[in-house]
């Protein structure tokens, strides 16, 4: 039983201010501003917002500068803040087919109608230290405007999966009810279905659903997938307007949405099929999204009929109550509060097994 | 509501839907330059006035399938009436007030007798900025577009 203390305010106090002073370090060195964490460290933005559950950039850049950079606590701050939000409604779901690609990649098909568009991406770097960027100087001219002139006009990016489909080669996904659930509404309850599950797994901690998918890739619960389409771009967000009886636009998010080729299913009745597993994800967060497209394929070993390996990442109890970095982090942090009468009685309990231990002889005698 | 009657076939509401979606996602600082000198001249009562909230945003497995609930993202709302009756209602993402206002203004005037100023003085701009940042962005992802060569494994 945890009993509360009292006590200790200016200490506290003091404590804060010193936290305060420390977050803004040397007075000689420019002060952050919330545009430049917002635009120059925009995939940890990105992450916050992903694993905040909250798409705002500006707010998620404050909660970094808050945090002084400690993403897990900005966390924290974006979903204390989230349940200060009256909820205004639900938004249609968005039509990621009608997404403006800054990037799309397929490694399943070369030559996929509307490319291969890398976009803004980390891959084929060569992983060494930019020196440049440690000198600071004049920075380059932004974009290459120039080299765009005169480009054609983008072509349509149909899904991968729709022309797999066409051909029957992979399972279609099927309509879910009406109303999802929603975990911010409801407690989680098992067995969770794949729409809770995605929810889940969307705002899942970064670090953990990459560990459960590499599990998988490790032969936990294998499911051999191919990243058939990794997409990254902006998307409306349409909703219903009670007062107008009709829906409109209200704003544009950018999303990550990866769509894993896995291998097959089938049975006497049925020809073999591609399955699927799926990632959507707020922000430019494609390790994340590609993670949870491998840990939504793993998860979905009952409906596929394929036997439990007893692996950990098939196991949505285990990995739905453990991948929240909030809930994880309140109960093991909360460990190093005060918990001196929860101790006291302990400490009394082990002395009295001691002393009962020392002693049986001579009570023995008596 | 005081939807002013077209003789347009095109579905309800189309119109008022177009430039709501254009007034939600434009730059707020861009609306606000533009609509400033209407927010002058044109008086208004607030309705609702403006409110910070959240909207559940929802995706489909498999981009197709089955809806869940993505995430909340920050919306603001309000109501406002002019003068002469006409009200304007505006849903934006974000939690900039005044963006929420102007845009609700514009809705509103767009439905009188102002529309084709408006429309020339306000909307027209937008778009033309909106629809260069798209083209901008796309362009520049084209030039990262990439073709794949799979090497021949020789064996001899």
């Amino acid at each position: 039983m945890y009993v509360a203390v009292k006590g200790g305010e200016r200490a506290i106090d003091n404590a804060h201010d010193w936290l305060a002073d420390e977050r803004r370090g040397p007075r000689d060195i420019a002060e952050l501003s919330i545009a430049q964490i917002r635009h120059q460290l925009a995939l940890a933005v990105n992450r916050v917002m992903a694993e905040g559950s909250l798409y705002d950039p500006d707010l998620a850049a404050l909660a970094i500068k808050q945090a002084r950079g400690d993403l897990i606590e900005a966390i924290f701050l974006i979903r204390a803040y989230r349940t200060t939000l009256p909820r205004i409604g639900h938004s249609h779901p968005v039509d990621t087919g009608a997404m403006a690609c800054d990037r799309r990649i397929s490694a399943t098909f070369k030559d996929l109608p509307g490319g291969q568009v890398l976009g803004p991406t980390f891959d084929y770097t060569h992983r060494l230290l930019d020196f440049k960027l440690l000198a600071e100087g004049p920075t380059a001219e932004a974009g290459n405007s120039g080299a765009t002139q005169g480009m054609p006009a983008p072509a349509p990016m149909p899904r991968v999966s729709d022309f797999l489909n066409r051909d029957g080669l992979i399972q279609d996904e099927q309509p879910g009810p009406q109303t999802p659930p929603d975990m911010t509404r409801q407690p989680m309850e098992y067995p969770a279905d794949r729409p809770l599950r995605l929810q889940a797994l969307s705002r899942g901690d970064e670090g953990f659903v990459l560990g459960m998918a590499y599990s998988t890739q490790r032969g936990y619960g294998r499911n051999h997938p191919f990243v058939g389409e990794l997409r990254i771009g902006s998307v409306a967000v349409e909703m219903d307007i009670p007062e107008l009886g009709f829906a409109v636009e209200i704003g544009e998010i950018t999303l990550t949405e990866c769509e894993t080729v896995n291998q097959f299913t089938g049975s006497k009745t049925e020809p073999a099929q591609f399955t699927r597993g799926y990632g959507l994800v707020f922000g430019q967060t494609e390790r994340k999204a590609i993670s949870m497209a491998l840990v939504d394929r793993a998860l979905r070993w009952e409906e596929l009929g394929e036997d439990n390996m007893g692996a950990p990442a098939q196991d949505a109890e285990f990995v739905l109550s453990h991948a929240d970095n909030i809930q994880a982090t309140g109960f093991l942090e909360h460990i190093k509060l005060p918990h001196y009468v929860d101790f006291q009685s302990e400490l009394e309990l082990v002395r009295k097994l001691r002393a009962e231990a020392s002693t049986p002889l001579s009570e023995a005698a008596e | 509501m005081t939807n002013a009657p077209t003789a347009e076939t095109a579905p309800p509401n189309a119109e008022r839907q177009a430039w709501m979606a254009l007034l939600a996602k434009c730059p707020a600082q861009h609306l606000a330059d533009l609509a400033a000198p209407l927010s002058a001249t044109h008086p208004h009562s607030w309705l609702r006035p403006p409110e910070v909230g959240g909207v559940m945003v929802r995706g489909r497995a498999g981009g197709t399938g089955a809806a869940f609930n993505l995430g909340e993202m920050t919306v603001t709302r309000c109501s406002l009436q002019l003068g002469c009756g006409t009200v304007g209602h505006a849903y934006v993402q974000g939690r900039d007030k005044t963006h929420a206002t102007h845009a609700a203004l514009i809705d509103a005037l767009m439905q009188t007798a102002h529309a084709a100023t408006v429309r020339a003085t306000v909307l027209a701009p937008l778009q033309a900025a909106a629809e260069t940042a798209r083209a901008q962005r796309a362009s520049r992802a084209a030039t990262t577009k990439v073709d794949f060569f799979t090497m021949v494994r020789g064996e001899d």
